[in-house]
């Protein structure tokens, strides 16, 4: 037999063989630096500081406690143990009814009390990842679209059409007014997929929006509703920061908008939640993801698709009893907004001393800032270099807005929940260095028409399209966890 | 089902794949399931319902499981040195947790034998084995595609394999003049089958221990398999999802062995499933593996696997449970011990019935032949023996055609699900309702 290698492509599917995995980009630059030389307080206090994770690790205390105090409430303690065999061998894919029971509760609660969600519509899948790609499935064919206002998660590119073969086309929200979603927006975009004869299936929004840390308000909800209905397409709402809201204006689900809005004719079929416990509850690991569909249809079809992603019972179990702890709940959640608060205030507070402007906002676990001042040119090279110099000099890893695909230069998501205090001031301090020395520099070099940073940049001069620039994400699983050198 | 729209409202389409039947929830395999759902037996409280031997669990080991866990409680483990909960509950590396992997690798030796390696950073994880097969499958082959597959297989395969892939299963028929095994000209058959229908072949799938027939495939068999995948230059997936389930570990021969034998050459064509679904019996806990020779596929399929992780909670449980080598030993021996004993109980149970079965060596089921008590030699006659035997003997099996057997008559029957206590009452029952076939026959 000849030698015959495996290795032509030809021999593994197109899926496997493409780029939909989105991980092959300049955005790696970042995760290699940090993990390269990733900051410890004792062990490496001049590494890069991880500001590119959407983590919420301010609360994991009140957890940790609960978790010492309810050792029934784990399939695995002497107080748990006489439940493991049911728990192990329950594998029907409606899931555990306490466990939807109480995902229903605990999705009530965080928006207030003020809509109520039916345990029967709730589906699971493997984390907020699963549920966007079933939701696809169920909802469009290959070569079909999605509208999707951007700036937006880059996680989506691949959820959304890696092995659905379904497209994004990006509804384009500007900074002249904030990156509020407006009409003219979603029909522009719309009107261009008709010309491009591509088929818009649905309109995908996150609410509360990645990266802005923006709550949409009930103008632009009722806006959204009426532009889908009238078009006839489908809406998702990631909701996957809902509880991370920490002040006004409140966060309104499209459920209340369904549920509450007289003024309002919907097709409730077109409507659908995407949900998940990793960023309120800061769960990333226990994969807890939801589909909550208003469509019987779309709930029977994910469910079975749902198969291929179900979370273990013994999370299962284990969120059942922690979400339906009353009391904890609601401790848990006016407790996280009160530090999420305090730590925007901290953070932006700190920029604001150096001249760093960030979007307003009031919700998400990161901020978006403006940086347009820092640029050479208004270009998206121009901001990648910029990117490469926060990495490498300042030494702080964040997300530069391209890979975002916002349409304009110069926006950087910056996250501040997932470490402690004490880590956010050393961060604000390389941030405030680093402002003062371009400051000193420019003003010393006037002739010069070079900006000295740029000088120290290790740049891979290539010019990249920014559709080129695909990202991985740093929330959803991804290539190399920074979680287990972080730890102090 | 019923979609329930304002008749105002014109339906909006869904996806072509959520609106056809791949999901395959409409075959017989199913309906038994649902007669279950609806009289199921309980000893106390329903004597007369309708027993469960159509599910392949494996609950016969669990106290030791239990006392695991009793003795290794994990209130001791969490925050004192090791790891915390919160660092647990933030870990969503698709890597997975390198000492689970460990673990895993080493408890997949163990069952072998110790008579093939594996390498911790070669395995891929998943929620089950279900998501395995069909990641693989997006993997291997493209839409339109083609997967050879022996008859008679596991039902779940129709959508694993084909549901939102998009890719063709052709069947590798097998049948009982030789004990169903997998002959070289089979496989001829389905690949110019295959061909003839305009499909490119890209992969053979096989299952050993096999579902349903209950036997380790043979040495020279599984030689020929290889060999015939390296000819035709496509991929072998051997799902191992059973193989801590045979009765002696000596006559299972993993493909894993025979690629060591050969010095890994042609390896990276080789992906194996495996799950602790069956062996530790946790099919709740959704613990899949994906095991690669082929290092592209490993990358992919980790990417991928981002869809469907297993939760950081339960790798962290079972990377000490199956790092406990003590553990693992006992269980592995006993387990097999406990499975022979149920087997060699229902082969005896069935015959002084007067019922035969293919000789299995392996499973939580065994391949009950009925074909003499068939009217009619066809699907239909099967299908209607499996409705007497639902409805009136009362016991769910899966008949052969669920499987795509080409030769009706057979059944597959679950014997690891219940206590003992209970397949003494199914076996009563099936060897009543011989005795009155018989009787019926003579009053003929």
């Amino acid at each position: 037999m000849g030698v015959m290698s495996m290795e032509q492509p030809q021999l593994l599917s197109k899926i496997a063989t493409g780029d939909g995995h989105g991980e092959t980009s300049s955005y790696f630059d970042g995760w290699k630096a940090y993990d390269k030389d990733p900051f410890h307080i004792t062990k490496n206090p001049q590494g890069v500081i991880q500001m590119g994770l959407a983590e919420n690790q301010l609360t994991a205390d009140l957890v940790q406690n609960w978790i010492m105090s309810n050792p029934e409430a784990s399939i695995c303690t002497l107080e748990g143990v006489h439940n493991f065999k049911e728990m192990a061998n329950f594998q029907d894919y409606h899931g555990l009814p306490e466990f939807r029971n109480a995902v229903a509760k605990f999705m009530s609660r965080t928006r207030g009390n003020r809509v109520t969600f039916d345990p029967d519509r709730i589906v699971m899948s493997g984390g907020a990842t699963g549920a966007h790609e079933v939701t696809a499935f169920c909802l469009a064919d290959p070569g079909d679209a999605f509208l999707v206002p951007t700036p937006y998660y880059p996680g989506f590119d691949r959820d959304l059409r890696w092995r659905t073969g379904v497209k994004l086309v990006p509804v384009i929200c500007e900074s002249s007014n904030n990156f509020k979603l407006t009409k003219q927006a979603l029909e522009e975009a719309y009107e261009k997929a008709k010309i491009d004869n591509i088929r818009i299936k649905g309109l995908l929004i996150t609410n509360p929006s990645n990266p802005l840390g923006t709550v949409m308000d009930r103008t632009t909800l009722k806006t959204v509703v009426n532009f889908i209905n009238e078009k006839r397409i489908h809406l998702i709402s990631d909701e996957i920061y809902a509880a991370t809201v920490f002040s006004h204006p409140s966060f309104i689900s499209i459920a209340e908008i369904i549920e509450q809005e007289t003024d309002i004719e919907c097709d409730r079929n077109l409507i659908h939640i995407v949900y998940s416990l990793s960023k309120d509850m800061g769960f990333p690991g226990f994969r807890v993801g939801i589909i909550y569909s208003y469509n019987d249809t779309v709930v029977n079809c994910a469910r079975k698709m749902s198969s291929f992603g179900l979370v273990s019972t013994q999370t299962q179990y284990l969120m059942a009893k922690m979400l339906s702890d009353d009391e904890f709940v609601e401790r848990f959640l006016a407790e996280s907004a009160k530090r999420l608060a305090l730590r925007y205030k901290v953070f932006t507070g700190g920029l604001i001393k150096v001249g760093i402007k960030c979007l307003q906002s009031n919700g998400g676990l990161f901020v978006w800032m403006d940086l347009r001042g820092l640029l050479k040119e208004a270009t998206f090279e121009s901001e990648l270099e910029l990117w490469r110099v926060i990495i490498h000099e300042v030494k702080i890893n964040v997300s530069p807005g391209v890979s975002f695909h916002c349409s304009e230069p110069g926006w950087f998501r910056v996250c501040y929940a997932n470490m402690d205090d004490r880590d956010v001031q050393i961060a604000l301090n390389r941030i405030r260095s680093f402002v003062m020395k371009n400051n000193k520099e420019v003003m010393v070099s006037d002739k010069n028409t070079k900006h000295c940073w740029q000088s120290n940049l290790r740049l891979s001069l290539k010019t990249k399209r920014f559709d080129d620039i695909m990202m991985s994400s740093p929330h959803s699983p991804m290539a190399h966890s920074p979680l287990v050198k972080a730890s102090t | 089902m019923g979609i329930e729209i304002e008749q105002s409202h014109p339906s909006v389409e869904l996806s072509s794949i959520a609106i056809s039947e791949t999901h395959g929830e409409n075959s017989p395999y199913f309906a038994g399931w649902k007669a279950y759902d609806e009289d199921p037996y309980h000893e106390i409280t329903n004597p007369s319902g309708v027993i469960q031997m159509g599910l392949a669990e494996n609950q016969v080991s669990f106290d030791l499981l239990e006392k695991y866990l009793e003795e290794n409680s994990e209130a001791s483990t969490w925050g004192k040195g090791g790891t915390s909960f919160r660092e647990n509950a933030l870990f969503q590396d698709y890597h997975g947790l390198k000492s689970f992997r460990k673990a895993m690798a080493s408890f997949m030796e163990k069952i072998r034998g110790n008579k093939a390696k594996f390498d911790y950073e070669r395995i891929v994880l998943t929620a089950g084995a279900t998501a395995a097969n069909e990641l693989l499958t997006f993997i291997l082959a493209n839409p339109g595609d083609a997967l050879l597959v022996p008859t008679p297989y596991y039902p779940g395969f129709d959508r694993d394999l084909r549901w939102r892939t998009g890719v063709n299963i052709v069947p590798i028929h097998c049948d009982s003049s030789n004990n169903f095994q997998i002959t070289l000209e089979a496989l001829e058959t389905a690949y110019k089958n295959a061909e003839s229908m305009n499909m490119k072949v890209k992969a053979v799938l096989i299952t050993n221990p096999s579902n349903p027939l209950g036997i380790a495939i043979q040495r020279s068999v599984l030689e020929d398999i290889l060999d015939f995948v390296t000819r035709k230059n496509i991929h072998l997936v051997s799902d191992e999802i059973y193989s801590g389930s045979v009765f002696s570990s000596h006559e299972f021969i993993s493909v894993a062995e025979i690629l060591e034998s050969r010095q890994y050459k042609d390896a990276e064509r080789v992906h194996i499933v495996y799950s602790l679904s069956k062996d530790l019996g946790l099919p709740g806990f959704r613990v899949g593996t994906i095991y690669s020779y082929n290092d592209k596929v490993v990358t992919t399929a980790r990417r991928m696997s981002s869809f469907t992780l297993i939760s950081s909670q339960t790798q962290h449980l079972l990377a000490s449970m199956l790092s406990d080598e003590s553990f693992t030993d006992n269980y592995i021996k006993i387990n097999r011990e406990r499975l022979r004993k149920r087997y060699d109980m229902i082969i005896e149970g069935l015959k002084s019935a007067g019922i035969e079965c293919l000789k299995g060596n392996a499973g939580l089921f065994c391949w009950m032949n009925m074909s003499p008590m068939l009217e009619n030699d066809t699907r239909e006659g099967e299908l209607k023996l499996w409705n007497e035997i639902l409805n009136e003997v009362k016991l769910n099996i899966s008949p052969g055609c669920s499987c795509h057997c080409s030769e009706p008559g057979w059944f597959r029957v679950c014997f690891a699900n219940m206590s003992e206590q209970t397949l003494e009452i199914a076996l009563k029952r099936i060897r009543d309702f011989m005795n009155n076939k018989d009787r019926k026959d003579i009053e003929n």
